[in-house]
């Protein structure tokens, strides 16, 4: 038979439930269990992990050599150089000068440092270097142009429109159809020598080449030892004045050395001796300091 | 006497304490059972603003957000009689609260309604300083009241000052800042049994809680269980407990006298226990079920299966009529309202303006015992459920919860009391401060 009543125990909680439960009800408690612990339980793993310098220097070393093989799959090499835009000469030159040693990986390329050493050769303007598909190390080079050849004490240089050394020349014949300027600084005014070409117009076909004077004003230099002093400030419309009096008057028709147009407002002439002499005869005057050129 | 002072006021600052981290808990310690509540206090203006009844009697600033009750075990007449055994029907009730609350409570609030209280009336007065009476004048007032000898061994449980009078006005709340030469109060100090308060505070301490206030649970179910108009006009509150019963009167809003009937609803189980000559735990719920103060005609039809696991046929298939049941509980609830009206007769009842006595406990859902308690208590009987409160689950809103719902309201608007005072400038011991002085000197 069953008892009529059961008497069930009061579930009283033992002092530890007791505690545990108002523990667990503490919110600095609660916090501390759900962030806190789990850090630092994360935090001693680490700790504990990398406190052996081995693991350390292991762990290292499988990173490295992970990166490694990643570096060197097959998509990431190179195995050819190519350059274009780039006279034989430059290229094999270039080629000589990188001296790559093929296959390597992309990664390993510095590409603006080589693109930096390539700019650093003279007959170079501008490259693009860039890695294409397929493992080509594509070069593409714009070469200077050369645009005069400059006579300097130590030899023939030539140089490009914006008066950079492009090349040496052994010999003025071998750029033949490039004017030729000389003097010391010539390299640094070379836009103004280009504009005098341009302007010289008909004296052209007369016009050895262009003289820097003093590394300030220009001379130019045309056959039967004729020159053209220019002003240091607009030599180029001095040089039309210059032409319009030829054309005017042929003055270069005449036995002259020398038009001296460093005044424009007084625009000189040099007579050669002979016709200094001549004329100091036709004036009836002594022919004192003919021989004064 | 000023250790008491002193603890009291501990006491007060542990509940301010308690206030401003918002969550306090409630412990009516009973006899027959032991009722956790966990309040929120939210502040006056949340709640208020939503709440289209208004602010009622000043409870809406706080919530019950966890209620548990357990059976009460080793609490004999309202004290402790087994110290371990209640302690563990404490924690039951503390955690299965702060598990409803979801929040730890460390303050808690008690009441109990044993270790024999006793009322002592004070009067005390003194002269005005100044023009106009003082914080300071209030308190010595009230320290100019010669306590009575109550013995060794007892401890003041209340000291509310119930009223003062001012030269020949008498019947003033709050005599400060009102002009008069000649400050009196009347006191009135209830004292309890020192030990047996230890032993509890002992006993809430060892469940690792602070005691944030004692109250006496006949105090505070008047409180929950008495209407403004009755506190104001003059009431008595009988509080049936299951080892006690309780009675306090109020007049003009302060309780003036309490006391206590050391029997109860437990009386009645052992009763029907040994008339019937059934377990207690049946008689228990024999009485809850069946039980009754007035028999009818009917009742003499009615059988109860009262049953018995002894084996034995004759004795298991026992049964009796209702009426006899009534007749085995009736003497003993007739004892105890008769030693609730000497007490009432004692302590002056019939002269209160309004004699309005109201029920309330456990033991006042007995069907029918409004109609005893008149014939013995007088007319005006009624039965008194307990202000509702908020959140409060409504299988604890009866009667016999009337003393915890009471506790709430004291936690959260206790009455001044004679610790809330300052304590008078010229008693404040000189020495403390030299102490003071002398402390500093030494450490820096």
């Amino acid at each position: 038979m069953q008892p009529m009543t059961t008497f069930r125990r009061d579930p009283a909680p033992s002092r530890i439930a007791y505690r545990m439960q108002r523990l667990w009800l503490t919110p600095l408690f609660r916090v501390f269990l759900r962030h806190g612990l789990p850090l630092l339980v994360v935090i001693l793993f680490f700790a504990v992990y990398l406190g052996s310098a081995e693991r350390r220097a292991h762990l290292v070393t499988s990173f490295d050599t992970l990166r490694t093989q990643i570096e060197h799959r097959p998509e990431f090499m190179v195995s050819m150089l190519s350059i274009q835009g780039a006279t034989p000469d430059l290229a094999d030159a270039v080629r000589g000068m990188l001296n790559i040693p093929f296959p390597t990986s992309s990664f390993d390329l510095d590409l603006k440092a080589i693109r930096a050493q390539i700019e650093g050769l003279d007959a170079v303007a501008s490259a693009d270097i860039r890695v294409v598909p397929g493992g080509v190390l594509q070069v593409t080079i714009t070469e200077r142009q050369g645009a005069f050849v400059w006579r300097t004490r130590d030899g023939l240089v030539l140089v490009d429109d914006t008066g950079h050394r492009v090349a040496g020349l052994l010999t003025r014949d071998a750029r033949a159809d490039l004017p030729l300027i000389a003097g010391e600084g010539a390299d640094k005014a070379v836009p103004e020598a280009i504009s005098l070409l341009q302007a010289a117009g008909p004296l052209a076909p007369r016009i050895r080449g262009l003289v820097r004077m003093g590394e300030r004003r220009w001379d130019v230099v045309l056959d039967r030892d004729q020159r053209i002093l220019l002003p240091e400030t607009d030599p180029v419309a001095a040089l039309e004045q210059v032409i319009e009096l030829d054309q005017a008057e042929h003055l270069f028709a005449h036995d002259i050395t020398a038009v001296d147009m460093r005044l424009p407002d007084r625009p000189t002439i040099r007579l050669s001796s002979d016709a200094y002499a001549a004329r100091q005869k036709a004036l009836g005057l002594a022919p004192t300091g003919a021989a004064k050129p | 006497m000023t250790d008491l002072y002193q603890s009291q006021r501990a006491m007060r600052n542990m509940r301010r304490a308690a206030m401003q981290r918002g969550v306090i808990a409630i412990l009516d310690i009973g006899t027959f059972k032991i009722a956790c509540l966990v309040l929120r206090f939210d502040g006056p203006g949340r709640l208020g603003a939503q709440d289209s009844v208004g602010p009622m009697a000043g409870q809406s600033s706080f919530r019950v957000i966890g209620a548990a009750t357990t059976r009460s075990r080793g609490v004999r007449f309202g004290e402790i009689d087994s110290m371990a055994e209640t302690e563990r029907a404490l924690r039951t009730a503390v955690q299965a609260a702060q598990k409803m609350a979801n929040v730890r409570v460390d303050h808690v609030i008690a009441c109990f309604s044993g270790a024999a209280p006793r009322s002592y009336g004070l009067v005390g007065d003194a002269e005005v300083e100044g023009r106009v009476v003082s914080e300071q004048d209030v308190a010595r007032a009230l320290a100019a009241c010669d306590v009575p000898d109550f013995g060794a061994g007892r401890e003041v449980l209340h000291a509310h000052p119930v009223n003062f009078a001012l030269d020949h006005r008498s019947g003033l709340s709050d005599p400060r800042g009102q002009v008069g030469h000649r400050l009196a109060c009347d006191m009135h100090l209830l004292t309890v049994d020192a030990a047996a308060v230890q032993t509890l505070l002992h006993c809430i301490n060892r469940c690792d809680l602070e005691v944030a206030g004692l109250a006496s649970s006949a105090y505070v179910a008047g409180i929950a269980s008495l209407v403004e108009d009755e506190q104001e006009l003059g009431a008595a509150c009988i509080d049936m407990g299951g080892g006690a019963t309780g009675l306090s009167i109020f007049i003009k809003k302060h309780m003036i006298y309490a006391d206590t009937v050391r029997m109860g609803g437990d009386h009645i189980t052992s009763d029907i226990s040994k008339g019937l000559q059934v377990p207690t735990a049946v008689a228990e719920r024999i009485k809850t079920r069946h039980g009754g103060v007035q028999a009818t005609g009917m009742d003499d039809r009615e059988m109860i299966e009262i049953g018995g696991d002894s084996g034995d046929w004759d004795k298991d298939r026992r049964s009796v009529s209702r009426a006899e049941l009534i007749g085995i509980m009736r003497p003993r609830v007739e004892e105890i309202l008769e030693e609730v009206r000497a007490r009432l007769d004692a302590a002056g009842f019939d002269s209160l303006p309004s004699q309005q006595i109201v029920l309330t406990g456990g033991g006042s859902q007995i069907p029918g015992i409004d109609d005893v308690a008149s014939r013995i208590l007088g007319h005006r009987v009624r039965l008194g459920q307990p202000l509702r409160v908020q959140g409060l689950p409504q299988a604890a809103t009866g009667a016999a919860f009337s003393s915890a719902v009471g506790l709430c309201l004291f936690a959260a608007h206790p009455q001044d009391e004679w610790w809330d005072f300052d304590i008078p400038a010229d008693r404040y011991p000189a020495r403390s401060l030299k102490r003071a002085v002398k402390w500093f000197k030494d450490n820096w």
